[in-house]
């Protein structure tokens, strides 16, 4: 069900109705209904993949927790008879305990995902490799559908199961609640992916019916249904016409497809966002921001702290800290110091912790190579210009190099970079991104960017009206969320001002938005993942 | 003070929805394509609802129909008081539905449906689907000729609020839109689509090889759905296929239609085999190179086909009734002005 | 504590770490400073701290992280 179908928005509305009819006691119950329902029509067969992903993990983080009570009690009933070596290797067994439900649970919960999401994709390498060997032989695909949200829901599970193993939540006992944690509607189709800690202390909460909060949540969702509709969905068509035909549109129209293809997939992804954290919001839940801006980011490690944040902090709390404090790495660490010296024998575990996290990276977003080489390229960038952080510095200060123009030229430095990288993301083929890149490098063709050729694309000067005023809504609205909620500055406005203002809104998407026949409106960019 | 403070609270809901629906209204009314200067054809439909409906004969389908029989022709000669309810591509389970529309007003004497859309098995194009089903008043029929047409990609919401389906279309307002926001010119007489320009049929291409010549299962469950409920009324149900000789009428066509009249005791009258009866001349009595008649054609397979109305269907002469003279007068007032009209525009002389 | 704040002082030699009780909410230390001190931190005060331990309340202030390693310390 696509956030834009009507069948959706009648869902949601009937959902939204429902849940401050019923006793408030009753409204995670009707949630946790309501996203099975949903999970049912996006494809009955998914089903049993959240059911056993849901169970499994609840057992075994109840068994983890129950562990850690039994072992207080014990501890605590043989308090003086114990020597501090017996208590010791207790806790040592029971830890061994501990880890082994851990380690089942994650394996098979990621041991899924790693099948119907990569199988295919091992496949594939395979044959390509028998075919460089010179094999006959070829294993035939498996026909395995990728069920709805599988990565973000695996991910928000196996997250809770790690904090409930280091402690840092308490273990949920009741499977239902616990069910609706890992399929709460609204974040299936593209996340966010929610932490234990925070979605609980909301999710299962009385809400009783507050006009403030619900018109805030149906705001939010109309201004991702214009960044979706009117943009997003107008401009993909432009997108697909300059990917689809990679001999005619090089050179020049590299830039104009990489410069699309930014403006697209923020529109898609965090107007996405916005539509699932504005419904959670009219239900008077909470979800963790995704996003903050981050096209304004001075350089590539910032806009990875801005840009699907919840995705970026579970690769660092649960890859990329342990891996880089875990016994082997420190002792890896200690081996390098002394062996290859200071600088780089202290960089190279990081290095190496970071290159995994970004090989993670790449290929949650898709099963394919250009993922791949497109997350390590982003190492790499990052990687470089950690390690050259002195010199920059010493440049900095000799050129004093800290006014706004240098700091714009950041800004435009960091969005080309990313732009740049998301190649390999658009012409979804390692050798097809290097050979337009290369076009681009070598464009002849400037003069398409002024003689109308861009007006072929599919776009017509209406559309680009549009998308152009679209772009400085978007831009304007960034920069004024700065200093403070925008929606706040517009709710302290007289009432005419406020009905204009969102009903104009409400307008534009009407009218402008690219939905209906005569639009494919396109399947969110994420929601496969 | 708290009453006033409730009071104006509700005064502010209710005028900010007020303000809401009208500004819809309105925008909904405007999108909406008019069909008054160019594809008449989607207006005819709707034009029905605004006629005093005792008419004994009922004409229901596509261009076949709309564009060869003329109600003003069987009025004068005949007085016989009839309407088409024909719109571009209508498929025949639109026809049927637009039969129970009819219904809910009137029961004809005669029905007069034309065979060639039998052809068609599900609805070829959104567009068609738009033309007829819109024009059509919101009523159980009406809902049901959606469902029965809508193709995968459409949405029944988009029938209920027309503006989802047109929102796009404020790029391409013209004056027209404004002009008929509110009153529509009226298009057609009684439902018939007037064209007197000239345009003799050449060589026409015959028909391509088809797979299958056997109409499908849903054509033909609509065809006896419409059957029965003629006979249901005490309709008599005439069959009817136009002297068009393009699109290709296949003989396997004929000889299913010919089979399933004969089987049914119904009146089946193909115009293509009544060439020397009706006196269509190809060169002179076509607009279109053959595809569609002409006023001059359609007049003279009005007057062939009113002959057999009143002769042997008994339809009866109400040029006696003064109120219905009255009307039909005016009709043919405009009848006269339009034709006159459209000699001025294609520079003819009325023959 | 003064070993701490030499160490601290090596990653950002222009914090003070006496006063500022922000480092992670104001995004003074990034992953990288994190994981280089932790890697210090175990060497210089043979202590073993855990990816469970990286949160914010414990490396906000220098304060708070020389009492995680004063915590690790006595569990040790």
């Amino acid at each position: 069900m696509l956030f834009t179908s009507y069948g959706f928005l009648g869902f949601i509305a009937i959902v939204f109705v429902l849940y401050y009819l019923i006793p408030r006691k009753c409204q995670w119950g009707l949630l946790l209904a309501a996203s099975y329902l949903f999970y049912f029509f996006a494809g009955p067969e998914y089903l049993p993949y959240i059911l056993v992903t849901t169970v499994t993990v609840y057992i075994a983080a109840l068994r983890i927790g129950k562990n850690e009570e039994a072992q207080a009690v014990y501890l605590k009933a043989h308090k003086a008879d114990l020597s501090r070596e017996e208590k010791k290797a207790y806790k040592e067994t029971q830890k061994k305990i501990r880890r082994r439900w851990i380690l089942a649970a994650i394996l098979l919960n990621m041991g899924i995902l790693a099948v119907v999401k990569y199988t295919n994709f091992a496949i594939a390498n395979v044959n390509s490799l028998l075919g460089a060997l010179g094999r006959e032989g070829r294993l035939s695909f498996l026909d395995l559908a990728l069920p709805l949200g599988i990565s973000f829901y695996t991910f928000q599970a196996v997250g809770y199961l790690i904090d409930v193993y280091r402690g840092t939540v308490q273990v949920e006992r009741n499977l239902f609640r616990f069910a609706l944690f890992v399929s709460f509607f609204p974040q299936l189709v593209q996340g966010p992916i929610s932490r234990f800690g925070d979605l609980s202390e909301t999710l299962y909460k009385e809400h009783p019916f507050e006009g403030r909060t619900v018109s805030y949540g149906l705001q939010r969702m109309l201004f991702g249904y214009f960044k979706k509709m009117v943009i997003a969905d107008r401009i993909l068509v432009g997108v697909n016409a300059i990917i689809g035909d990679t001999g005619q549109y090089a050179g020049a129209y590299v830039l104009v497809g990489m410069l699309f293809y930014a403006l697209e997939l923020y529109a898609d992804f965090t107007g996405g966002i916005d539509i699932t954290i504005g419904i959670a919001e009219t239900l008077g839940i909470r979800l963790t921001e995704n996003f903050e801006r981050p096209y304004s980011s001075r350089s590539l490690k910032e806009f990875w702290r801005r840009w699907h944040i919840t995705m970026g902090t579970w690769f660092r709390d649960y890859i990329f800290y342990p891996l880089s404090v875990s016994r082997p790495m420190q002792k890896f660490t200690r081996f390098s110091r002394s062996h290859l010296g200071e600088t780089v024998g202290k960089r190279l575990p990081v290095y190496l912790a970071s290159f995994t996290v970004w090989f993670a990276t790449g290929i949650w977003h898709g099963a394919s190579w250009n993922f791949v080489v497109w997350g390590l390229g982003n190492w790499l960038v990052l990687m470089v210009s950690e390690s050259l952080e002195p010199v920059y510095e010493r440049f900095h200060r000799r050129f004093g190099a800290g006014g706004k123009c240098y700091h714009l030229f950041e800004v435009v430095r960091t969005f080309l970079l990313v732009a740049c990288l998301r190649l390999f993301d658009c012409y979804r083929s390692v050798p097809v991104t290097f050979q337009m890149f290369g076009s681009l490098l070598s464009a002849r063709n400037w003069n398409i960017l002024w003689d109308g050729s861009l007006l072929a694309l599919g776009l017509s000067a209406l559309d680009y009206g549009i998308l152009a005023l679209g772009a400085v809504a978007l831009v304007s609205v960034s920069l004024l969320g700065r200093r403070g909620s925008v929606r706040d500055r517009i709710a302290r406005k007289p009432y005419p001002v406020r009905f204009v203002v969102w009903y104009g809104l409400f307008l534009v998407v009407l009218l402008m938005g690219a939905y209906g026949i005569g639009y494919d409106a396109s399947q969110f960019i994420y929601n496969q993942f | 003070m708290e009453r006033k403070e409730k009071m104006r609270k509700i005064i502010k809901i209710a005028g900010s929805a007020l303000v809401v629906l009208v500004t819809l209204w309105l925008l909904q009314r405007l999108l909406i394509p008019k069909y008054v200067d160019d594809v008449v054809e989607g207006a005819f439909i709707a034009e029905y609802y605004g006629e005093e409906k005792d008419f004994d004969v009922i004409f229901i389908g596509d261009c076949e129909v709309y564009e060869n029989f003329s109600p003003a022709v069987l009025w004068q000669e005949y007085g016989i008081n009839s309407y088409i309810r024909g719109s571009a591509q209508q498929y025949i389970w639109q026809s049927y539905y637009l039969l129970e529309d009819t219904l809910r007003y009137e029961v004809p004497e005669v029905l007069v449906f034309n065979v060639l859309s039998l052809q068609y098995n599900e609805s070829q194009r959104e567009a068609y689907n738009r033309m007829t089903l819109e024009g059509m008043e919101w009523s159980l029929p009406k809902v049901k000729a959606i469902l029965a047409s809508m193709k995968p990609e459409e949405e029944f919401l988009d029938y209920v609020f027309p503006i989802l389906r047109y929102h796009s279309r404020w790029s391409e307002l013209t004056g027209a839109d404004v002009q008929y926001l509110f009153d529509k010119k009226q298009v057609s007489h009684n439902g018939y689509y007037m064209r007197v320009d000239v345009k003799a049929a050449g060589d026409v291409p015959g028909g391509r090889v088809l797979g299958d010549y056997n109409f499908g299962e849903k054509a033909w469950e609509y065809l006896d759905k419409m059957r029965k409920l003629c006979d249901e009324k005490g309709i008599q149900l005439v069959l009817v296929k136009a002297p068009s000789i393009y699109p290709y009428w296949y003989p396997e066509w004929e000889d299913q239609v010919e089979e399933y009249a004969a089987e049914h005791g119904l009146r089946y009258l193909n115009f293509l085999e009544l060439r020397e009866e009706t006196g269509i001349d190809y060169d002179t009595d076509t607009y279109d190179g053959g595809l569609h008649m002409n006023l001059s054609g359609a007049e003279k397979l009005s007057r062939y086909l009113g002959r057999m109305l009143s002769e042997e269907l008994g339809v009866p002469d109400r040029r006696g009734e003064e109120a219905l003279a009255g009307r039909w007068e005016a009709k043919l007032a405009a009848y006269e002005a339009e034709k006159q009209a459209q000699y001025a525009y294609y520079d003819m002389e009325e023959p | 504590m003064e070993e701490l704040l030499e160490i601290l002082g090596e990653l950002h030699p222009d914090v003070d770490y006496e006063v500022e009780e922000a480092l992670i909410d104001d995004k003074i230390l990034d992953s990288f400073d994190i994981v280089s001190l932790i890697a210090e931190i175990n060497d210089t005060f043979d202590v073993a701290i855990t990816a469970k331990d990286i949160v914010p309340e414990n490396f906000n202030s220098a304060k708070a992280l020389y009492a995680l390693i004063q915590r690790l310390e006595e569990e040790a």
